[in-house]
């Protein structure tokens, strides 16, 4: 099983938040980046599962502008074989949705002839969890969403135990299939020093975008982008009392 | 004109979020058709017809449907979009939803949009980044709206309706992609917190999974439903379909009771929306009271069996 890997450059999961005076987006400048943590969990999975030699080559995929080949470095640290940057511009890259993104895994897919995508659950930046879904609806291919545990099923099918809203459920999808990962699914390694130095002489393929004749036209247009309202403090009661009589106040308590 | 809400059930009851769905639906100005799908759909479809705003119900009764796999429902959505023409293409942004939809979105080559917690018109709609650190307001100029809604952010659609029950265009429905095997939901009495009108949530600062009998029985007094923190998830306390935050779920009830927990941005990404927070903890500096209206700097083991005591 050949696996491709989506890893996306996001703002790091530490980094507060701060919203651009002109409401055109987020302040991304001068702030920490690191790699989606969902699809760390999704390349664990992966390396993992070529390690089971259940899967022959990993190969990560990110779709961003040229600091997006920091992450695939990571990726290939972290045991990817193989890496493949597809190329925007910065400012292409902040107009990506999630339905480009799709379209370019299906281009490399099809070229390369993969037997199964694995992505992050959602990018903790636009937090859309669409990509993989738009991408196993592009290919025809099963879709394992929000798997916290992967099997091997036997005759080219795989067991994928799913988080789902009131707890799991079990599937058993066809390979070629599209996963996304879930918190739970494992703990991501980190890269040690010879295998960041390994990483360096590792493959990584560039393709600008209009190689792959992928329209990135985009279908949504941002308005604006804001601070959400911010609560204020109500401040400290004493006692249970005092709470229990707040409580009855605001109507949650019968008097 | 028309716009399609794909319905979620159990094959016996209307999913609470489906309701919530129907009424973001109706704010994008045009009439709504509900699909329901299943191996028991009709009699899901009969209390989806009595939804207020619902003009027309589409069912698609099939063996081959039960559990709505979303490789087997996209089809039968197409089916319905082929006929008739929907001008949006909706869900609840569940588990459900967030599969079906981009999948369909991706047959009719449209760019879908996930988790709108805001519709301003047929064509703008507002959601949130960053873990609800930021907020966007987009205009979508896809030919077809595929969108999910958040269901904490709309009101759920009140019955008096009287919708015309219809079968759904037959589709062709392949079953060799992928196969359900089973569930384990956990089972609770209490109410889903997902749409509970009170949530009691614990921490860390419980300290075992035992000791979040305090946090059921205060829950139990206030008919509430009952979360946790990652962290407290995280220790093995409770299971993550608990779990409240960036990663986990989102509430907004009318009041929720954070309990032993700090307020990690990320557990706060998924609750600062519920109406009145109040927070129970011993370190006056924990960042939850920066967001609670109601603070209580107590021992958690003292004071949650006095107010559960205290309680009617």
């Amino acid at each position: 099983m050949k696996i491709l890997v989506g890893v996306k450059r996001v703002v790091d999961y530490a980094v507060k938040i701060r919203v651009k005076p002109d409401r055109s987006g987020v302040v991304t400048e001068g702030v920490q980046h690191s790699m989606n943590p969902f699809d760390e969990i999704a390349l664990e999975e992966a390396v993992k599962l070529k390690e089971k030699k259940l899967a022959t080559e990993v190969v990560a995929f990110s779709l961003g502008g040229p600091k997006s080949a920091e992450v695939l470095r990571t990726a290939l640290a972290k045991g990817a074989d193989k890496a493949v940057h597809v190329q925007v511009t910065d400012a292409e890259a902040g107009k990506l949705e999630s339905f480009h993104v799709a379209k370019a895994l299906q281009k490399i897919v099809e070229q390369e002839k993969f037997d199964a995508v694995f992505l992050g659950k959602q990018a903790i930046d636009d937090d859309s969890s669409q990509t993989a879904p738009i991408l196993a609806g592009l290919l025809e291919w099963p879709q394992a969403l929000y798997a916290s545990k992967v099997e091997d099923a036997g005759a080219g099918h795989m067991k994928v135990t799913r988080e789902i809203d009131g707890g799991l459920d079990t599937i058993k999808v066809k390979v070629p299939f599209v996963l996304s990962a879930d918190l739970r699914l494992n703990e991501p390694r980190y890269a040690t020093l010879p295998n960041i130095m390994k990483a360096k002489k590792k493959p990584l393929k560039n393709i600008p975008i209009k190689d792959l004749n992928v329209d990135i036209t985009p279908q949504t247009e941002t308005l604006e982008v804001t601070e959400p309202p911010v609560r204020q403090a109500g401040g400290f009661v004493d006692d249970v009392s005092a709470l229990v009589a707040k409580l009855k106040e605001k109507g949650f308590v019968k008097a | 004109n028309s716009t399609l809400v794909v319905a979620e059930h159990d094959e016996t009851k209307l999913a609470p979020i489906t309701l919530n769905a129907i009424t973001a639906a109706s704010k994008l100005g045009n009439e709504v058709s509900v699909l329901v799908t299943g191996a028991n759909a009709t009699k899901v479809a009969e209390q989806v017809a009595k939804v207020n705003g619902v003009k027309r119900v589409l069912v698609a009764q099939d063996e081959k449907l039960k559990n709505n796999l979303p490789e087997r429902v996209a089809p039968v959505i197409l089916a319905s979009q082929k006929q008739f023409n929907f001008t949006a293409i909706t869900a609840g942004s569940s588990a459900f939803g967030r599969g079906v939809i981009p999948r369909v979105a991706a047959k009719l080559d449209v760019s879908s949009i996930s988790d709108v917690t805001e519709v301003h018109s047929a064509d703008s709609f507002t959601r949130t980044l960053y873990a609800g650190n930021a907020v966007k307001k987009v205009k979508s100029t896809a030919p077809i709206k595929l969108l999910t809604f958040r269901g904490t952010s709309f009101e759920p659609a009140k019955e008096g309706g009287s919708g015309a029950v219809e079968n759904a265009p037959s589709a062709d429905i392949k079953t060799d992609l992928s196969e359900f095997l089973g569930q384990e939901l956990s089972k609770s009495e209490r109410p889903d917190l997902a749409t509970a009108k009170v949530v009691v949530s614990g921490g860390r600062g419980l300290k075992s999974g035992d000791n979040f009998k305090l946090i059921y029985d205060l829950a139990d007094k206030l008919g509430a439903g009952v979360g946790a923190s990652r962290a407290a998830v995280d220790a093995g306390y409770v299971p993550n379909d608990m779990q409240v935050g960036q990663t986990g779920k989102i509430v907004a009830p009318e009041l929720y009771i954070a309990i032993g927990i700090s307020g990690a941005i990320q557990h706060l990404a998924g609750m600062k929306d519920s109406k009145v927070i109040v927070a129970i903890n011993k370190d006056p500096d924990a960042p939850i009271f920066q967001v609670a209206d109601i603070g209580l700097k107590a021992d958690l083991f003292k004071a949650v069996p006095e107010l559960t005591a205290a309680l009617p």
